[in-house]
């Protein structure tokens, strides 16, 4: 670009949000062994698990190594909350954050489970609320934020196609009820509260069924 | 919770076959916009939802009807794929004009369809339906036109004038949510109010530097300003534009979040920023502004010195990625 207006360079770093401090450097070496005691659930190639009557296991592999570490970091700091979660990030110095960050990113993804069973009426349902939205109750698409096949844009947006639809739903019923509450300015939470029970569970199931970002 | 908005705009339901009643779903969209803090439409407007892209699939237009303004929408919503070609910025038609050019306060476009051919106080004559589309390639999408009566220019006039479905022609009544409008200009703007609250409640999705964010070549986040936004001649320049734009859509998703004074500080920041020349720059910024302030940049910055450098905005011939600074079909018509 020709033209970078002088004023914009004089923004400090004091005046960036806080989303764009960026993660120190990731060993994704380091990160395999710290994440040993992450198999359990997220599964030896981070693919996670769809477990239909109770917390889904998310997939991680594939998704962007400074998302990844934010969470790690809300959830020792409080502005996540998940019992199930807390103590194994908890665990994890800055540093190893910061590895399994990197280490996770690097996976090839896997595919989504749970939405196979979903009916033509509810994956076409899906389809159209992640990729054109119901302005009709002002439900912008998935898309729109979560970029092109929903397969993440940047480190705030991430992909949300190929996640498991259990997770999906849990995270959407979460913004619902203010459990979840660390996306910034609210972005998630505006349009989580506007869906019904029906379109969280057709938008989960369709986006399960789609393909992950490849790396 | 919904309040009951009792249609006495519409006379009689249009019905769409195997689609919802036009009146069903207006009902729908507008106690949505109620509730976000929308005003009710008055009495004496029209008020039209056009249908979906549903409600085409679901309809018995004939078949090849509903491939063409498949067509009109894809390239509406993905105006990108004509990049290099009539678009030659990061733009898509829906970048402006949301929820598909659909919605009430995003300038939806199918009241073009029902109010041309028609006099422009822009250019100054009649256009008709594919020279206001026109208008927005050459300004908006800083392009050149599909030519006049081309199969894409007939698609997305076919997707206007569909979206339009069950409108009369030439109504009398003014139309409820055209356009983007503005919030009362507040008594002072503020370039240091505009830009804190743009890099605090806009950049991250368009960037600090307001570049966007493109993802594999595709745009997520359009740029606001500089090379890959809209040009100098762009509707979305006159700061009460940007400015009703922004307090009726953005951020997206939350919608009238912003007060009034916030809406225009952060528009008075970004109309402070630079962007392609405007294809009517006769080469000189002094007589493109006597030529073009009257009807047009009165409402802008072009030309004006920054407040806090003092820098001419617009003074430059920078065309952005094009190599040419004004389309063919920008010419005057006189019907002699
Ligand atoms: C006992 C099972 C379990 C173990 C072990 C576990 N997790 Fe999790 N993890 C979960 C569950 C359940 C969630 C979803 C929690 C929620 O709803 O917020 C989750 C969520 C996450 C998320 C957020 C994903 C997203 O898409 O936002 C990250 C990152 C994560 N885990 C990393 C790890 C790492 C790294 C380890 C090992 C140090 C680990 N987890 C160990 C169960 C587990
Ligand atoms: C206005 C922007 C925006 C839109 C539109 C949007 N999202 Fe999000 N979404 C976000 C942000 C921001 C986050 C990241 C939250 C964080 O940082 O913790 C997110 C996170 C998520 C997550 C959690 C992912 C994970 O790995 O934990 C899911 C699931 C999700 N979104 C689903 C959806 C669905 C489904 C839709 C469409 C109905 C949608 N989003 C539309 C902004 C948006
Ligand atoms: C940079 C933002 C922007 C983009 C991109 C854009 N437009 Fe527009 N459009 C506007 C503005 C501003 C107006 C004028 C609204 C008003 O009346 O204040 C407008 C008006 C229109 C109208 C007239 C609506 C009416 O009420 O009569 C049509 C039709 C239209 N645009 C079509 C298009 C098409 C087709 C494209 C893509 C080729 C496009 N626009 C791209 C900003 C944009
Ligand atoms: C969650 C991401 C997000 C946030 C936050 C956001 N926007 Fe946007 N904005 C978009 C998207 C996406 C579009 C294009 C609409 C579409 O593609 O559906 C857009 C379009 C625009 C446009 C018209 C196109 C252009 O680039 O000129 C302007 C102007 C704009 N936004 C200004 C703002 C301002 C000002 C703010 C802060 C008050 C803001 N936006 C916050 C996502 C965002």
């Amino acid at each position: 670009m020709k033209f970078l207006p002088i004023t914009l360079l004089a923004i400090g770093a004091a005046a960036l949000p806080g989303w764009a401090s960026a993660a120190s450097e990731g060993d994704p070496q380091k990160g395999k062994e710290a994440a040993g005691v992450c198999v359990a659930c997220h599964q030896a190639d981070g693919t996670g698990k769809n477990n239909p009557n109770g917390e889904s296991w998310p997939q991680l592999a594939g998704l962007n190594a400074n998302y990844i570490a934010k969470q790690l970091q809300d959830y020792k700091s409080g502005q996540r909350e998940n019992a199930t979660m807390k103590p194994f990030a908890n665990m994890l110095s800055e540093q190893q954050i910061a590895d399994v960050a990197a280490y996770y990113s690097q996976l090839t993804p896997g595919q989504g489970q749970g939405g196979d069973s979903a009916d033509e009426a509810t994956l076409a349902r899906g389809e159209m609320l992640a990729q054109r939205g119901d302005w009709a109750d002002y439900i912008v698409s998935c898309k729109s934020c979560h970029g092109p096949g929903n397969q993440g844009a940047g480190e705030v947006f991430p992909g949300i196609a190929g996640q498991h639809a259990g997770y999906i739903e849990a995270q959407l019923k979460a913004w619902q009820e203010g459990t979840r509450t660390n996306d910034t300015q609210d972005l998630m939470g505006t349009i989580a509260r506007r869906m019904s029970d029906e379109d969280i569970r057709a938008v989960a199931a369709w986006l399960s069924t789609q393909p992950p970002q490849s790396n | 919770m919904k309040t009951s908005f009792a249609i006495t705009a519409l006379a009689g339901s249009l019905l769409f076959a195997g689609g919802v009643v036009a009146s069903e779903r207006t009902e729908a969209y507008v106690n949505t916009l109620t509730e976000l803090g929308y005003p009710a439409p008055e009495d004496n407007e029209l008020v039209h939802i056009p249908p979906t892209m549903q409600d085409l699939e679901d309809s018995d237009t004939h078949p090849e009807f509903k491939r063409v303004i498949r067509r009109g929408y894809d390239l509406f919503t993905d105006t990108q794929q004509l990049r290099g070609e009539n678009v030659f910025n990061d733009m898509n038609c829906s970048s402006c004009h949301l929820g598909e050019g659909r919605m009430p306060f995003s300038a939806p476009v199918w009241p073009a369809a029902v109010t041309l051919p028609g006099f422009r106080g822009k250019n100054g004559h009649v256009n008709n339906l594919e020279e206001r589309i026109a208008g927005c390639f050459t300004y908006s999408m800083n392009g050149k036109p599909p030519e006049y009566g081309s199969d894409n220019m007939l698609a997305l006039a076919a997707y206007h004038q569909w979206l339009a479905k069950g409108v009369e022609m030439y109504p009398d009544k003014p139309i409820y949510g055209r356009g983007f409008p503005a919030p009362d200009r507040p008594e002072e703007l503020s370039y240091a109010n505009g830009e804190k609250l743009y890099q605090e409640q806009c950049a991250v999705c368009h960037d600090e530097n307001g570049v966007g964010l493109q993802v594999d070549g595709k745009t997520v986040f359009p740029a606001p300003w500089g090379d890959g936004s809209n040009n100098w001649g762009a509707g979305m320049v006159r700061v009460f534009t940007a400015a009703g734009f922004i307090k009726n859509n953005m951020p997206l998703g939350q919608p009238l979040s912003l007060s009034d004074q916030e809406a225009w500080d952060i528009a008075y920041y970004i109309s402070n920023q630079e962007r392609p020349q405007d294809p009517r720059y006769t080469g000189d910024i002094k007589e493109t502004l006597e030529k073009y302030g009257p009807t047009f940049h009165k409402h802008s910055l072009y030309g004006q010195a920054r407040e806090t450098d003092g820098k001419v905005l617009g003074d430059h011939s920078n065309t952005g990625e094009k190599d040419f600074l004004k389309p063919d079909t920008v010419r005057p018509r006189t019907f002699e």
